[in-house]
């Protein structure tokens, strides 16, 4: 594993930009900022006529690191510590679970918890359950 | 005009991403191994992002849910269901498995292909092909008999 150092001040903040564009995403278009639903309805079947909206998020989430690299002239450390098998397992169960059970980190952990939902509070604490167990196994079973 | 706004926030979502250290899956996993904190390894900074972003969250819905209607669209989308059924528990327990194999969620996993990672956009196809299966699973008529939400991607 790669040590990482505690940014506190930065996580906050950066926190709070995902949490002031989920609010203007509501704002604007009427819509929860729920990655894994905007994502997911990009392919078919298409249920309405938002296709574009969609698109032009993910493309949004993908300049990001862009737009910090033209302006700082670098980008921070990421370093992704899983070999090809491995992500290609976990980019399955990450997208089936995710669909399946409704949402994500962003749309239970940000926008339900906002809103107070029962289902987003359950979700959330399965998913975190389901990952510290997994992260435990992987690096502390022997 | 809309297409252009919705760009602009997935832009900011995305810095608040990079900014916040999530698009670095090192720095979840880190947050996801409570058997770290022994070794003084974990990295509690994930629940920063989190507390940040329901923060801000919490109190601009407040607001905005308030209004007639957004700016850009006829009426609001929220979510009413409050049922606890199997699926809101064996999704995100799944969902839990692939975050704690790899360190992505789907959205930092998109961000993440902007640092032009070849790994991430691995994770990111596989990501998608299983967002269509469950949708497609999901449409069969044997499980809308056994879920039969309205939509069924509704959070």
């Amino acid at each position: 594993m790669v040590a990482t150092p505690f940014t506190p001040i930065a996580s906050l903040l950066g926190g709070a930009l995902i949490g002031l564009s989920a609010v203007l995403l509501m704002w604007a278009t009427g819509r929860i900022a729920g990655i894994s639903g905007i994502a997911s309805r990009l392919f078919p079947p298409y249920e309405d006529r938002a296709f574009a909206g969609r698109l032009a998020f993910v493309a949004g989430l993908i300049a990001a690191p862009v737009l910090v690299r033209l302006v700082t002239g670098s980008l921070p450390a990421q370093t992704i510590a899983a070999g090809t098998p491995a992500l290609v397992v976990a980019g399955l169960l990450t997208g089936f679970g995710s669909v399946w059970g409704s949402g994500c980190t962003s749309g239970h952990g940000v926008c339900g918890l906002s809103r107070l939902s029962l289902r987003s509070l359950v979700a959330t604490v399965t998913f975190m359950a389901t990952g510290v167990a997994t992260v435990y196994l992987i690096r502390h079973w022997s | 005009m809309t297409i252009l706004v919705q760009f602009a926030i997935g832009l900011l979502f995305g810095l608040g991403l990079v900014i916040s250290g999530m698009s670095n899956p090192a720095k979840v996993l880190n947050f996801l191994d409570l058997g770290g904190i022994p070794a003084g390894t974990w990295d509690a900074s994930l629940a920063f992002v989190m507390a940040g972003a329901v923060a801000v969250t919490f109190v601009g819905f407040r607001h905005v849910l308030k209004l007639a209607q957004p700016l850009l669209a006829d009426r609001f989308h929220v979510p009413t269901r409050s049922d606890i059924d199997p699926r809101i528990i064996v999704g995100p327990a799944i969902f839990g498995i692939g975050w704690g194999l790899a360190g992505f969620c789907p959205g930092p996993a998109l961000t993440a292909l902007g640092f032009g990672s070849i790994s991430a956009l691995v994770f990111v196809v596989a990501m998608f092909a299983g967002m269509v299966l469950a949708r497609f699973i999901a449409q069969l008529p044997s499980s809308t008999r056994l879920a039969a939400p309205v939509d069924p991607l509704e959070t």
